[in-house]
C-alpha cells in the first residue's frame, strides 16, 4: 500500500469533491464535514461515476408516516440508479452484505509533518503552513 | 450469493463493449425549448402551448409527473456542461453514450410534452407533427445513428394515419410508436386502422411504457408512491400483451411487428404461460386463434431489455432470457434516463459471443432491417 499526498485540504470545498489517478484506478475524494472520505470512483452495481452522486442524509423510519434524517451529507447517492452507500465504509445501505465501493484511508496531516516525515510530495511541492489530504492506495 | 462486488474497471473492460457494436433500442433525445419546435408547429398551437400547455388526465393535480425520484428522471451525469436538459445536446451524448459504446444505431423514443396523454386530440396531433419532423431535423440528419420514430396518437386514429402516411413518404423512420395507456386495451378493433397501415408498410409497431391516459396504471387503482408507479409498467404492457395477443392482432396481422419498449422482460414467462394454460381452458371463448397465446408471442413481439431484472443469483436471470428467447430480446440502455442500463454490466448472468451478438445487435437489426 502506498501513500499519495494528492491536494491541500483547501482544494475540495466542503460538500465537493476531486478525483484522483492513482495506480491505474480513479478515487474520488469527498469532503464532508470536516472530513475527507476516499472510494474507488465507481458505483459496484453498473460503474456509474460516483463523483456525480449526491451527498444526502441518511433517511430512516421507525414506522410509516415517521422520518429521520442523520448523518447529513455523508450518504452516497449513486448518479444513475439512486444506490446508497456509506461514505465512510463504501457499504450499500440497502445490501450491505453483497454490495461495496472500495474504499481507501485518508489522512489529513501538516505540511511541516509531511516535509519532516519519509514521504514527499508527489503532486505539487508541500508548503509546510498547509494542511494536506493523503490517501493510502 | 455473498460475494460482495467490489471490483475497479479494468483496461479490457473499457474496450469490451466496443468489440461488439451495439444497436440500442430506446434512446431519449429531448427539446431545448419549445421554440425549438416552432418551425415546425403552426401558430395556431404555438398560441396553445404557450397560453394552455399540456391538458393531461393526471390524478397529479398542478403538477407534472416530474420530478421522479432524480430531476427530468435523468442520470445526475447526464447534464450537458454547456446548459439544457439531459439528452438535449447531440454532442455530449455522442460524447457520454453513442462513441464509447460503439453505438451503430439508436432509436429514438421521445417522451416530451406528453405527447401520447394530450387529452385535446388535435393539439396532441399538431405537437406529434412537429416533433417527428424535429427528430430528423436535429437528430436524425445530424447524426445518421440516430433512427427516428413516427409517433402517432391512436385514440385520434384517422390523425395518426394521417401522420403515418406523411412520414412513410419520408422513408426516413423506422417504426410507428403508439401509446400504451390508450383509452381502450390495445387488441380493440378501433385501432386496427394502425395496424393495418403499419403492416403494409412494414413498419414494426414500438410502444415504450409510460404515459397518462385517463385509467390508473394498476387494475388496483392510482398509486401512493413513485416506486409503486415505476412497478406498475410491467403490469401495464403485461395486460397489453394479452391484448393484442387474445384479440387476435397477430392473426389479422401476420407480417406485423410489435416491440415493447421499457417494460423488462421478467413478467414474461409468467405472461405467456397463464396465456397459454387459459387457452386450453377457454379456446372457444377465442375461436378467432389458431395457435397457443405464447406461439405469437415468441413470433411477431420483441421486447427491449432495460430495466433488466436482477435476480439474487446470475443462473436465474440466465433461465429468464432463455425462457423469454433469446431472438426475443433487443437491448436498450434508457439513456439518459436515472435507471439507465450499462451495455457492459448490466447483464449479471454471462452469455456466449453469440449471445450478445444477438442481444446487443442482430436481432434488432432482423426487426427494423438495418
Amino acid at each position: 500500500m502506498a501513500r499519495h499526498i494528492v491536494a491541500r485540504t483547501s482544494d475540495i470545498p466542503a460538500g465537493g469533491n476531486k478525483v484522483f489517478g492513482l495506480e491505474g484506478r480513479d478515487v474520488v475524494v469527498f469532503h464532508v464535514n470536516g472530513e475527507f472520505f476516499a472510494l474507488l470512483n465507481r458505483c459496484p452495481h453498473e460503474g456509474a461515476p460516483l463523483e456525480k452522486a449526491a451527498c444526502v442524509a441518511r433517511l430512516t423510519s421507525p414506522e410509516p408516516g415517521i422520518y429521520q434524517r442523520d448523518r447529513v451529507g455523508e450518504m452516497l447517492r449513486c448518479p444513475w440508479h439512486g444506490w446508497e452507500f456509506d461514505m465512510r465504509n463504501g457499504q450499500s445501505w440497502f445490501d450491505p452484505n453483497r454490495f461495496k465501493i472500495r474504499s481507501y484511508p485518508v489522512a489529513v496531516e501538516s505540511g511541516e509533518e509531511l516535509q519532516k516525515g519519509p514521504y514527499v510530495a508527489e503532486t505539487f511541492p508541500v508548503h509546510i503552513e498547509d494542511n494536506y489530504i493523503i490517501v493510502d492506495v | 450469493m455473498s460475494d460482495v462486488i467490489d471490483r475497479p474497471m479494468l483496461e479490457t473492460e473499457k474496450t469490451a463493449a466496443t468489440r461488439l457494436k451495439i444497436i440500442d433500442c430506446d434512446i431519449h433525445p429531448s427539446i431545448h425549448s419549445h421554440s425549438d419546435l416552432n418551425e415546425f408547429l403552426p401558430k395556431r398551437w404555438q398560441q396553445h402551448l404557450k397560453e394552455y400547455g399540456s391538458h393531461l388526465r393526471t390524478p397529479y393535480i398542478g403538477t407534472t409527473p416530474y420530478p421522479r425520484s432524480s430531476p427530468l428522471i435523468a442520470r445526475r451525469d447526464a447534464w450537458p456542461p454547456t446548459g439544457g436538459v439531459p439528452g438535449s445536446d447531440l454532442d455530449f451524448m455522442r460524447k457520454q453514450h453513442l462513441d464509447p459504446f460503439d453505438v451503430e444505431f439508436g432509436i429514438l423514443q421521445v417522451l416530451d410534452l406528453f405527447i401520447f396523454s394530450q387529452q385535446n386530440l388535435e393539439f396532441g396531433a399538431a405537437i406529434q407533427r412537429a416533433i417527428n419532423d424535429w427528430q430528423l431535423a436535429f437528430w436524425s440528419h445530424r447524426d445518421p445513428r440516430l433512427k427516428a420514430s413516427i409517433l402517432v396518437g391512436q385514440d385520434g386514429d384517422d390523425l395518426g394515419i394521417a401522420e403515418i402516411e406523411r412520414c412513410a413518404k419520408t422513408g426516413e423512420y423506422i417504426q410507428i410508436n403508439v401509446s400504451p395507456r390508450a383509452n381502450e386495451p390495445l387488441g380493440r378493433r378501433r385501432y386496427w386502422p394502425i395496424y393495418a397501415r403499419a403492416q403494409e408498410l412494414d413498419l414494426p409497431l414500438g410502444i415504450h411504457v409510460g404515459g397518462y391516459g385517463g385509467h390508473a396504471p394498476t387494475g388496483g387503482g392510482w398509486p401512493s408512491y413513485y416506486c409503486e408507479e415505476h412497478q406498475s409498467n410491467a403490469h401495464t404492457v403485461a395486460s397489453q400483451l394479452t391484448s393484442l395477443v387474445l384479440e387476435g392482432i397477430p392473426e389479422r396481422f401476420p407480417k406485423l411487428k410489435i416491440v415493447f419498449i421499457e417494460g423488462g422482460f421478467g413478467w414474461i414467462p409468467s405472461a405467456m404461460w397463464r396465456m397459454d394454460q387459459h387457452f386450453e381452458r377457454f379456446r372457444s371463448e377465442v375461436p378467432h386463434l389458431e395457435r397457443k397465446p405464447s406461439e405469437y408471442v415468441k413470433e411477431h413481439f420483441w421486447f427491449t431489455t432495460q430495466p433488466i431484472d436482477e435476480p439474487d443469483e446470475a443462473r436465474h436471470l440466465r433461465q429468464l432470457i432463455e425462457w423469454v428467447g433469446i431472438d426475443r430480446l433487443l437491448f436498450s440502455s434508457d439513456y439518459p434516463h436515472w435507471d439507465y442500463d450499462d451495455a457492459r454490466y448490466a447483464f449479471k448472468t454471462p452469455l456466449t459471443e453469440a449471445e450478445r451478438r444477438k442481444i446487443f445487435n442482430s436481432n434488432a437489426r432482423a426487426v427494423y432491417k438495418f
